[in-house]
């Protein structure tokens, strides 16, 4: 079937579509099919409108439960659980980045159908569950006023917060429930356009380092290769210092970072580019290499020239790696965090990924958490469903963002449509 | 029996567009040669602002092009009476053009270097339909005096 003109399939979602509406489902794993590049007069685009979860909640695996533990938030995009066991949720909206033709005027408009109203809270929000029960009873602001808050990460004593255009610092004492005052800066972070602005964070295992995700300025290079300085690529901030040098580069939009546990491994997920086909290009998952170049602008799932870009780099091509693992095109993976033997049977060794969603594909895809499992330190096998129900009959009751375990045996994922933290856990006794 | 073509570069006797529908007119082949050098400055530099510049021009001349249009289809329904053929090639290639510009208009809305060469291209035959509605429109649509 093709479609070549806006319409709004069932009042649903709102469709834009120009290729086969029907495009075979996006391949997984270390070595996925690659189709041609593919793009229509029309770019394809399904955004899927809100709708509230009224009673239902997302769907989990048999012996796991799920509950909503803090909502009516201002769009919550990670979380970090604290040695107390507290949760600190960053919620915030960045962006801003002018439009520069008349499709950014219109992509905007379809885009924003997708999104939730509230307006970013700015805020970091604390939860603690005092008694242990799982009802995170107690609520409060541990520190307001940031600008665009998203990742999260605790050294000792300190917490950092990644602004959209900023590293900052709190002292943090456990058990604290409010910052003692404003933020001390420890870096500037790139911020000019911020296109992708979210600044994802994590904290070297020895505490020495902290490592910045900072996304493209453009979807490929639209904005010009000047506005792509300093952009694409993971910062490995000194922490006393702030001093940066560009830990990896060519990294489209690192939305997620963190250490497999154990190991002085480096991970990400990353967002790689739009219109280009409907299974074109993977998101992926992988292990950061010191110094390593993924790609973007020039080149995608390794050494596969986007004919985009110009001017064109052989060299760069060439030295592009290939990342580990294919989440699948426009799945959107937000959110990664590794699991651990208290999340309980299969999901004892691997990754969850937390997918907010497509809107570049007739058929949407992500809307879901899902768990990659791991044997040996390496993905092994297809991603598996962990949470889903976030999309229903084409409509969206959630959209996840940031996933991240809590020790105890709980993964957190924050949903930035609903503004809903869910904690799903093992079933005790099952 | 047919006049022969040439008689509808014949500017004597022809009485002028009326001004309004002048000055829409006049967006045309600007926004389109505009576009036109813009994507060859584009294509030859590689600096994305002129590929922005080209994105705009082409709305420009859609915008402008489609009220000409809109006024040419408009009155040529009105007159059909007396109606003249310079009036139906005049809305055609305006229309040639407004179409080529909006199929132009998606192709630069594609990002970077996937609008090339398709745009450039494009951008050309616009501006030729553009040049050709102007030549066609400021020579004057209808033959008599004005009243």
């Amino acid at each position: 079937m093709k479609r070549r003109s806006f319409l709004l399939s069932g009042g649903a979602a709102l469709t834009v579509t120009a290729c086969g509406a029907n495009p075979p489902e996006p391949e997984y794993g270390a070595d996925p099919t690659l189709p041609d590049p593919e793009r229509g007069l029309l770019p394809s685009m399904v955004v899927s409108r809100p709708t509230a979860w009224g009673d239902a909640t997302p769907t989990v695996p048999n012996g796991y439960a799920v509950s909503a533990i803090a909502s009516e938030l201002a769009i919550p995009r990670q979380t970090l659980v604290l040695p107390n066991g507290d949760i600190l949720v960053a919620e915030g909206s960045g962006g801003g980045a002018p439009a520069l033709r008349p499709k950014d005027l219109i992509a905007n408009l379809i885009k924003s159908q997708g999104k939730s109203a509230v307006k970013g809270g700015d805020r970091l929000t604390l939860l603690r569950d005092a008694d242990g029960d799982g009802v995170y009873e107690m609520r409060g602001v541990f520190a307001d006023e940031l600008n665009a808050p998203y990742g999260l990460a605790l050294i000792g004593e300190t917490l950092y917060v990644a602004n959209q255009d900023e590293l900052v610092r709190f002292s943090y004492r456990p058990g604290q429930t409010q910052a003692n005052g404003a933020p001390e800066r420890v870096a500037a972070l790139p911020s000019a356009i911020n296109h992708h602005w979210t600044k994802a964070l994590t904290a070297s295992p020895d505490g020495r380092f902290l490592y910045v995700g900072i996304g493209s300025n453009s979807n490929i290079t639209e904005r010009g290769m000047e506005a792509e300085v300093d952009r694409a690529m993971i910062w490995e901030i000194d922490a006393q210092s702030g001093a940066h040098r560009p830990f990896a580069t060519g990294l489209r939009n690192p939305t997620a970072m963190t250490f497999r546990p154990g190991t002085n491994e480096l991970w990400t997920v990353v967002n790689e580019r739009d219109e280009f086909g409907p299974n074109l290009v993977p998101d992926y998952l992988t292990a950061v290499r010191d110094g390593g170049f993924y790609g973007w602008p020039y080149a995608y799932w390794g050494q596969n020239t986007d004919p985009r870009v110009r001017p064109q780099d052989p060299e760069m091509v060439a030295r592009s790696i290939r990342p580990d693992y294919a989440l699948g095109s426009h799945v959107a993976a937000l959110g990664v965090a590794f699991s651990s033997p208290a999340m309980g049977g299969a999901f004892a060794e691997g990754v969850f990924v937390g997918e907010h969603g497509s809107w570049n594909r007739s058929v949407p895809v992500g809307y879901k958490v899902v768990f990659i499992p791991f044997r040996n330190g390496r993905p092994a096998g297809d991603p598996i469903d962990f949470a889903t129900g976030f999309l229903d009959n084409g409509r969206a009751r959630g959209r996840p963002v940031g996933v991240t375990l809590d020790p105890r045996g709980a993964l957190l994922v924050a949903d930035d449509l609903s503004n809903t933290i869910w904690r799903i856990t093992p079933t005790v006794g099952s | 029996m047919t006049r022969p073509m040439l008689t509808i570069f014949q500017t004597s006797g022809l009485r002028p567009i009326h001004p309004v529908h002048a000055l829409l007119l006049a967006f045309t082949a600007p926004m389109c040669l505009g576009a036109l050098l813009s994507d060859i400055a584009y294509a030859s530099t590689y600096q994305i602002q002129w590929a922005n510049f080209a994105a705009w021009l082409i709305m420009g001349a859609l915008v402008g092009g489609g009220f000409a249009l809109l006024w040419a289809l408009i009155s040529a329904l009105r007159e059909r009476a007396a109606r003249s053929r310079r009036q139906l090639v005049y809305a055609l290639l305006l229309l040639a053009m407004w179409i080529v510009s909006f199929v132009n208009a998606l192709v630069h809305a594609k990002d970077a270097w996937a609008a090339m060469p398709a745009g450039l291209w494009l951008s050309l035959t616009a501006t030729v339909f553009a040049l050709l509605a102007s030549w066609i429109g400021f020579s004057g649509l209808r033959a008599g005096d004005l009243k």
